[in-house]
């Protein structure tokens, strides 16, 4: 197989690997031999951060295993906008059962491979992966089984805070006042309703499985090496990524890094990662942006910028970040760097 | 070699045999003693390699068949009643996807009431789902037909339910002949997979399918069923050959020749009815008993030649469809399309309703007298059934039903049936 020469476009960011470092230290992405396991041709939007993530992530795995990975996904837009058939972008095994039942098959998937190759440490790994809806909501009980049986799968969650794929709906990792189809922006409380939905990499790291981590598109150095620790643990393991969806957001298609980072040097998205329930680092803020600087360019929180602006409504927005700054110590000390 | 045992201990030690090599668990009566046996193997090391794994669902454990099959492994899992609704969505999806599952279902009624005894009402909720269904009559033919199952499902791709009676045959110590290893592996070849999920040969499975292939795809899933109406009867005789006895096949009949009146029904109620037209052949009556053992694909064309000669046909079912009558019966009705005789449908044995000799001696006589109402429901309580109607007339807050009539049943051990 020949390679193709990859063009780099961007420059000043962390985007694609740095072409100053020496080789070993580029990313995966960096590399003319990047698996491409999910190949170019698919129908994502434009700026879809899960396509980006995705990419990112099964590369990584696939580098760190040498190229033995199978995959299975939940219904949703990674699954329809990369199938369909016979264009399928996986260059990979891979299936799609259901909408909720992706970390059970992952688990089953596992269990061959183990009794396939008599062995309790066989060389091909298994990710599972979906949307925030797939893991948060309907596969909830698939995944907490899956966690507390520590089966060895790996399962990586693209959080885009809602139901995209079936037209913008609410889920579980729905942010407070954000408007979904079913969360209008209308009455006397617009948006998302504040003290409802779970932070699932927290409710992980509970079962105390060896790896979680958290990771956004803004970072993909960071998720390449996050996959590739997870990828040196047995057992069950989950990366949640934060994915901005230019479509639910609301948000231009060439600014889907910038929201990325925002959430995360806001404090609304905590990134950090945590080996058997201890969290052992975090990707720290140096200079905290106030959240409105994130919520501003999203349509998703129009209603927040009226005539009269929700200046409750964002105060209460911006003490959620500031306590995640506090509670996950995000904010950089002097000499950090 | 002949054994005394239980026959969820027997249909376990059949699926040992086979070596399956991911098992799924989750307790729900009246499976939970086929899983906990195999379990039992798994763990102490003489059902190896195999994976045995506790499971959060019966959603859960059908995905991981689904997953460990797709991944290459002959696949197990057994549930009943409310699992097997449970775990539908996925039940659906395994044959969708043409993976060779084997699953027992151990028959029981579906809630509410929440009911665990014997019927067959989850099983045949699941009948246009696209696995083929075995009906075992005894536990000899409950473990014979797993092994068969197993052969069925990987030659056709197809996922197979083996059903059996709750507790009436789960639960119940029979003497078996259970079959030696080197059986059981001369008559079930390897498994070699159709498709696989292996990184030297990546595959997408599950992709979406739009309108241009769905009507295909599905018309596929139908004509392989229907090629096991060929390979059964060809399997059962194989089995013959290598173990020495009849199991499994289409159907079978019981003292149908020349029989006027003829019974129709499933699974172990079939004894019974044997016992009762054993004894009414002995007074001079023209009755036998058709035995469906395959449900899914439906033997059309053998329940047609089994039954046309009769003139009376009696579908004998422990399933109902509501606000139709029975589901066995609309099947055989479609096999007897166009030809002229009785046809009676009776619901019996709902939630573990006891069928009784003296009740289908009754029964049978009034059919043979053409006196039989078209939907009959075997010894029902009419009068707890007005009782309720009257009092849903007199009051409009009338409370919940199921409770309401336990109220007026009083103490269950007390009735006689």
């Amino acid at each position: 197989m020949s390679f193709q020469p990859v063009k780099f476009y961007q420059t000043g960011t962390f985007t694609v690997g740095n072409r100053l470092l020496p080789p070993e230290e580029r990313s995966v992405q960096a590399s003319t031999k990047r698996f491409n396991s999910i190949n170019s041709g698919h129908r994502a939007c434009q700026g879809c951060g899960e396509a980006l993530g995705a990419r990112y992530a099964i590369d990584a795995a696939m580098e760190a295993t040498d190229g033995q990975v199978i995959a299975a996904n939940a219904t949703g837009c990674l699954e329809v906008f990369s199938t369909p058939y016979p264009e399928t972008s996986w260059q990979i095994p891979w299936i799609h059962s259901l909408f909720g039942n992706t970390a059970a098959v992952a688990t089953g998937i596992a269990a061959a491979l183990k009794v396939k190759g008599l062995t309790q440490t066989p060389r091909t790994r298994v990710v599972a992966q979906g949307g925030d809806g797939g893991t948060t909501d309907i596969g909830f009980g698939c995944l907490s089984g899956m966690f507390e049986r520590n089966d060895d799968v790996l399962y990586i969650c693209y959080d885009n805070g809602g139901y995209m794929n079936t037209g913008v709906q609410r889920s579980s990792a729905t942010p407070p006042a954000a408007r979904t189809a079913t969360t209008m922006a209308v009455g006397p409380a617009p948006g998302n309703v504040f003290g409802q939905g779970k932070f699932l990499p927290a409710i992980a790291m509970a079962h105390e499985i060896p790896y979680v981590a958290t990771a956004t598109v803004a970072d993909l150095r960071d998720l390449e090496a996050k996959v590739r620790r997870a990828m040196e643990f047995r057992g069950a393991r989950y990366i949640h990524i934060l994915v901005p969806c230019p479509l639910g957001w609301g948000t231009a298609s060439h600014d889907t890094i910038k929201m990325a980072r925002l959430a995360k040097e806001t404090g609304i998205f905590p990134v950090f990662e945590a080996e058997h329930g201890e969290i052992k680092s975090v990707l720290a803020i140096r200079r905290p942006l106030p959240v409105e600087d994130y919520l501003r360019p999203q349509k998703r929180y129009a209603h927040l910028f009226g005539k009269t602006p929700a200046v409750e409504t964002i105060a209460h927005i911006q003490a959620l970040a500031d306590k995640n700054i506090r509670k996950y110590g995000l904010q950089a000390r002097k000499g950090d760097h | 070699m002949l054994k005394q045992m239980e026959g969820s201990r027997a249909v376990a030690e059949a699926v040992a045999m086979c070596r399956p090599e991911v098992i799924c668990a989750y307790p729900i009566s009246p499976q939970t003693h086929i899983v906990e046996a195999l379990g039992e193997m798994v763990k102490d090391g003489t059902l190896s390699p195999c994976e045995f794994i506790n499971v959060e669902s019966e959603f859960a454990a059908m995905s991981v068949a689904i997953g460990s099959s797709a991944a290459g492994a002959r696949s197990y899992t057994a549930t009943a009643s409310q699992g097997l609704l449970f775990m539908a969505e996925a039940v659906y999806n395994a044959s969708g996807l043409g993976l060779p599952i084997v699953m027992t279902v151990a028959n029981r009624a579906i809630g509410a009431p929440i009911n665990i005894w014997n019927d067959h009402s989850d099983a045949l909720s699941q009948r246009d789902s696209g696995w083929l269904q075995l009906f075992a009559e005894t536990n000899q033919e409950a473990l014979d037909l797993h092994i068969q199952a197993f052969r069925l499902a990987e030659e056709l791709s197809l996922p197979v339910m083996v059903c059996m009676d709750g507790f009436i045959l789960t639960h119940a110590y029979e003497r078996v002949d259970m079959p030696t290893q080197a059986q059981v592996d001369a008559y079930l070849p390897k498994y070699v997979p159709r498709q696989m999920l292996d990184p030297g040969e990546p595959v997408s499975i599950g992709a979406m399918v739009g309108p241009e292939a769905f009507m295909e795809v599905r018309y596929l899933a139908h004509a392989k069923q229907m090629e096991a109406l060929e390979l059964i009867p060809s399997y059962a005789a194989e089995f013959k050959s290598v173990f020495g006895r009849d199991s499994g096949g289409l159907t079978h009949t019981y003292r149908t020749e020349d029989a006027e009146t003829i019974i129709v029904a499933m699974g172990s109620v079939l004894g019974t009815i044997k016992d009762v037209i054993d004894e009414m052949r002995d007074a001079g009556h023209k009755i036998g008993v058709l035995g469906i053992t395959l449900f899914r694909p439906f033997p059309l064309a053998r329940v047609r030649e089994s039954l046309q000669g009769a003139k009376r046909v009696v579908v004998l079912e422990k399933s109902m469809a509501v606000g139709l009558g029975g589901i066995l019966s609309t099947n055989v009705r479609m096999a007897l399309s166009g030809l002229h005789m009785h046809g009676y449908t009776v619901i019996a044995g709902l939630g573990g309703r006891a069928i009784t000799k003296k009740s289908l001696h009754g029964l049978f006589r009034q059919a043979e007298q053409d006196a039989l109402e078209p939907l009959t429901f075997l010894d029902l309580d009419w009068n707890m059934v007005n009782k309720q109607l009257e009092r849903e007339k007199a009051h409009r807050r009338s409370g919940p039903v199921a409770e309401n009539l336990l109220r007026d049943v009083g103490v269950v051990a007390a009735r006689n049936y």
